[in-house]
C-alpha cells in the first residue's frame, strides 16, 4: 500500500505492506541508518522515533498507522546545523560508550523535555526507560539535565 | 372484637406493604428494574456467572488494578519498565501507552494494541474484589463513570478494548494470549439477558 508522511520536515511516500514496522520502512527504505534495532519487542528503546512529536517505539509501530503523520528520526532533531539542546548536552557530558542505543534515548528525552522542562531525577526514571547494556545510565542522567538547561535557557 | 381484628388486619398490610416496598427500594438499589419471576431469577444469576467468569479474567483485570500500576501477561505481574498510570489514565509524560501500544495488536514485537489503550479510571479497580464488588462497582454510577445500565451494557459489550479481550493477539515469543472463558458472543448475550432481568447481584 501507498503511504505518504513527513519526515525530518520533507514529505515522503513509500510503497510497502501497510503491517511493516516503521523502523524498516525508516531504515530499509529510507536509508535512515540512525534508528537503531534493538529488541523488536518495544522493550529496549534502541527504535524510539517521534510520531507528531510523540516518543514511538517504531519496532512496535505498524507503517500503516504513519499516514499524514508527522515522524522525526535522530536525522532530524537538530534545526539544520544547529544542534538540538540534548546533542549539545550529550557531546558535552561524553555520553555514548558503544553508542548503538544513544538515539534512541536521545528521542525519548527530548520528548520528555518538550513535556516536562525541568525533569527531576524521578522524572527520569520514571519516563526513561531505554536500556543501555554499556550501562551509560548516570552520564545519560546529567546530560538530561544539562539538555534542560540549554533548552531553558535558549527560550 | 371486630373493632379489634379489623384494626390488626390493617396493620398487618400496612406493615407487608412496607416490608414489599423495602424490599423493592433494595433490589433497585442493586440495579432490579423490574423483579423477574423465579425462573427469570435463576436465568438472569446465570447469565451473571458468565459475565463474571469474564469480568474477573485476567485480561480485563490487569487494566483494572488496584493502584497506578498496570499489570500484564497471563501470571498478571507488574507491567514492565515501572509504566505508571499518568494523570488521564494513559501513562506519564513521555512513557505514554501508545508508546508501544498502538490501534491494534503487532504480531511482530508481540505488542498487544487496541484504540484506546489505557487504564480503566482508579475508581474503577476491580483486582482484589470479588464478583458481587465488581457488579456492585459497575452499576454505580459514582464509580463507573457516571454510565446508567444501558450505558454501562453499551460499554461492556461494544467498546473496541472490551471486546479485544477475544482478540488479544500473540505475545512477543508469538504464544497466542489466553482469552476469557466464555466465548465473545456467549458473553455479549449473557450481559445483556442479565441487563433486561434487572441486573440482579447475588448474595456473597
Amino acid at each position: 500500500m501507498k503511504i505518504s508522511f513527513n519526515i525530518n520536515g520533507m514529505p515522503q511516500s513509500v510503497e510497502v505492506d501497510g503491517n511493516t514496522p516503521l523502523l524498516w520502512v525508516i531504515r530499509d527504505v529510507l536509508d535512515l541508518k540512525g534508528t537503531k534495532f534493538g529488541c523488536g519487542k518495544a522493550a529496549c528503546g534502541a527504535c524510539t522515533i517521534h510520531v507528531d512529536g510523540e516518543a514511538v517505539r517504531s519496532c512496535s509501530f505498524a507503517a500503516k498507522f504513519a499516514e499524514g503523520r508527522d515522524i522525526t528520526t535522530i536525522e532530524g532533531l537538530s534545526a539544520g546545523d544547529e544542534l538540538h539542546p540534548v546533542q549539545q548536552a550529550w557531546i558535552e557530558e561524553v555520553v555514548p560508550q558503544c553508542g548503538y542505543c544513544q538515539p534512541g534515548f536521545m528521542m525519548a528525552t527530548a520528548a520528555l523535555l518538550e513535556k516536562v522542562p525541568n525533569p527531576t531525577d524521578q522524572d527520569i526514571d520514571d519516563n526513561i526507560v531505554n536500556i543501555c547494556r554499556c550501562a551509560t545510565y548516570y552520564r545519560m542522567r546529567k546530560a538530561i539535565h544539562r539538555a534542560a538547561e540549554i533548552k531553558n535557557a535558549n527560550s | 372484637m371486630k373493632k379489634a381484628y379489623l384494626f390488626y388486619t390493617l396493620l398487618l398490610l400496612t406493615a407487608g406493604m412496607a416490608l414489599a416496598y423495602a424490599s423493592s427500594e433494595l433490589q433497585e438499589g442493586e440495579g432490579m428494574e423490574q423483579p423477574p419471576g423465579e425462573e427469570g431469577q435463576e436465568d438472569a444469576l446465570q447469565a451473571f456467572d458468565k459475565m463474571m467468569a469474564v469480568l474477573t479474567h485476567k485480561r480485563c483485570v490487569n487494566c483494572h488494578p488496584a493502584g497506578d500500576r498496570p499489570r500484564q501477561g497471563e501470571d498478571s505481574h507488574y507491567h514492565n519498565f515501572g509504566v505508571r498510570r499518568g494523570e488521564g489514565g494513559h501513562g506519564l509524560p513521555a512513557l505514554q501507552c501508545a508508546t508501544c501500544h498502538q490501534q491494534e495488536n503487532n504480531d511482530y514485537s508481540g505488542v498487544p494494541g487496541a484504540p484506546e489503550w489505557g487504564l480503566a479510571p482508579l475508581k474503577m479497580q476491580w483486582e482484589g474484589l470479588s464478583r458481587v464488588e465488581i457488579a456492585r462497582s459497575i452499576l454505580d454510577p459514582a464509580r463507573n463513570g457516571g454510565r446508567t445500565l444501558e450505558e454501562t451494557v453499551h460499554h461492556l459489550t461494544e467498546h473496541e478494548l472490551v471486546l479485544w479481550a477475544w482478540e488479544p493477539g500473540v505475545d512477543a515469543n508469538g504464544v497466542p494470549r489466553e482469552k476469557p472463558p466464555v466465548p465473545k458472543e456467549e458473553y455479549i448475550k449473557a450481559v445483556k439477558e442479565w441487563a433486561v432481568a434487572g441486573a440482579p447481584i447475588p448474595e456473597e
